[in-house]
């Protein structure tokens, strides 16, 4: 039974799609059958950090609109045989995504014995992020340290409670999880970032996992590499222990903590 | 940072500045959460009227929907500035 789990946020910009690809990519790297779609229809993305932008035949809306077929629109990872990619489509048309196109094409992924669909939400709370959340099983809400995003952050805890398809049918709830990027220990420690205590307690949630600000970020964008990849990254790191907690694993935070100065560092600045 | 850090004034932490903020108005909003629609124009509408009769701050009204023994109430407060407005 395949789990879909919608990476989401509400403010643009935080770090979703960077985050779906890293944890799709470390999702299929622990051998389950995966495939991350790509919702941000007239803005694809995904295709570039997953770096596969080159082989997009067909996307999401032409199997929606019968245009082509399911298989025929999945394009397989090249670093991992079990990890694939559905392109969003460039229209403009904003209604090019219907509930019921959606449906079907999560119903034939599931099928396709795919054991966890990760869904990279758009921006905003309009109806591509709409629904993207709306059928989630399982919520990675992305929020940076930062005033407009934690406050967006608990509108999207808000809607992913009331306007999703467990919410409706009061089945069960959305599993909810913060997942906390863009960190920056040392201003944290000089006081003008706020802590992961302060988010926890403002959301009331806890975090899943802390990924700290990183050059390697931009670095596996422009190589098409997920950060999770680059085995030497602490932002690559720490997704790959954010993944293992949303596999069931404990695994304790790293990076979280200012680099000790030393003596002559903190006596002469640095 | 330097050896006469110490002599400078203490900057106020913007950290906690923003906590306490996002605290408030999350609250605030989550209070507000499936409320009627009309709240906020109800809200805008009274800040209106009242200040017609004394000048309050936009901040001073709070309009709040909550349940009680099965009955809706509309609780309405309104912090009336130290000196009289007009
Ligand atoms: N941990 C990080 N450290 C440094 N830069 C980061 C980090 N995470 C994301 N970024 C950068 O932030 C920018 C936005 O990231 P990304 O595209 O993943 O955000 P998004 O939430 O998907 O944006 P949108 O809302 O437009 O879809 C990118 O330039 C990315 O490289
Ligand atoms: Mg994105």
């Amino acid at each position: 039974m395949a789990e879909i789990i919608v990476v989401t946020s509400g403010k643009g910009g935080v770090g979703k799609t960077t985050t779906s690809a890293s944890v799709a990519v470390g999702l299929a790297r622990r051998g389950k059958r995966v495939v991350v779609i790509d919702f941000d229809v007239g803005l694809r993305n995904l295709d570039l950090i997953m770096g596969c932008e080159r082989r997009v035949v067909y996307d999401f809306v032409n199997v929606i609109q019968g245009e082509c077929t399911l298989k025929q629109a999945l394009i397989k990872d090249k670093r991992l045989d079990n990890l694939f990619v559905l392109a969003a489509s460039q229209t403009r048309d904003k209604d090019a995504l219907t509930k019921e196109g959606v449906e079907g094409v999560l119903n034939g992924l599931k099928e396709m014995d795919f054991e966890y669909i990760v869904c990279d939400s758009p921006a905003g709370i309009e109806k591509g992020a709409f629904l993207a959340m709306y059928f989630a099983d399982r919520a990675v809400v992305v929020v940076n340290p930062e005033v407009s995003s934690v406050r967006d952050s608990d509108r999207i805890l808000g809607l992913l409670a009331s306007k999703t398809r467990h919410a409706e049918t009061g089945e069960r709830a959305v599993a909810q999880h913060l997942l906390l990027t863009r960190y920056n220990p040392e201003r944290v420690q000089r006081g003008d970032m706020m802590s992961i205590a302060d988010v926890q307690e403002i959301l009331g949630l806890d975090v899943l996992g802390v990924v700290p600000e990183s050059d390697t970020v931009l670095a596996g964008s422009n190589a098409g590499t997920p950060v999770i990849l680059d085995a030497a990254s602490h932002a690559g790191q720490a997704y790959d222990d954010a993944v293992a907690r949303l596999l069931g694993e404990t695994v304790p935070m790293r990076f979280t903590d200012a680099q000790k100065k030393g003596f002559l560092t903190r006596l002469f600045g640095g | 940072m330097g050896i006469f850090d110490f002599l400078k004034p203490r900057a106020p932490n913007s950290a906690s500045l923003a906590k306490e903020r996002l605290r408030i108005i999350v609250a605030q909003e989550r209070a507000q959460r499936g409320a009627p629609d009309y709240l906020p124009t109800l809200r805008r509408e009274l800040l209106e009227v009242l200040r017609k009769y004394v000048n309050v701050d936009p901040e001073a009204i709070q309009v709040k929907l909550s349940q009680e023994g099965g009955h809706e109430l509309l609780e309405l407060s309104v912090a009336l500035p130290d000196k009289p407005g007009r």
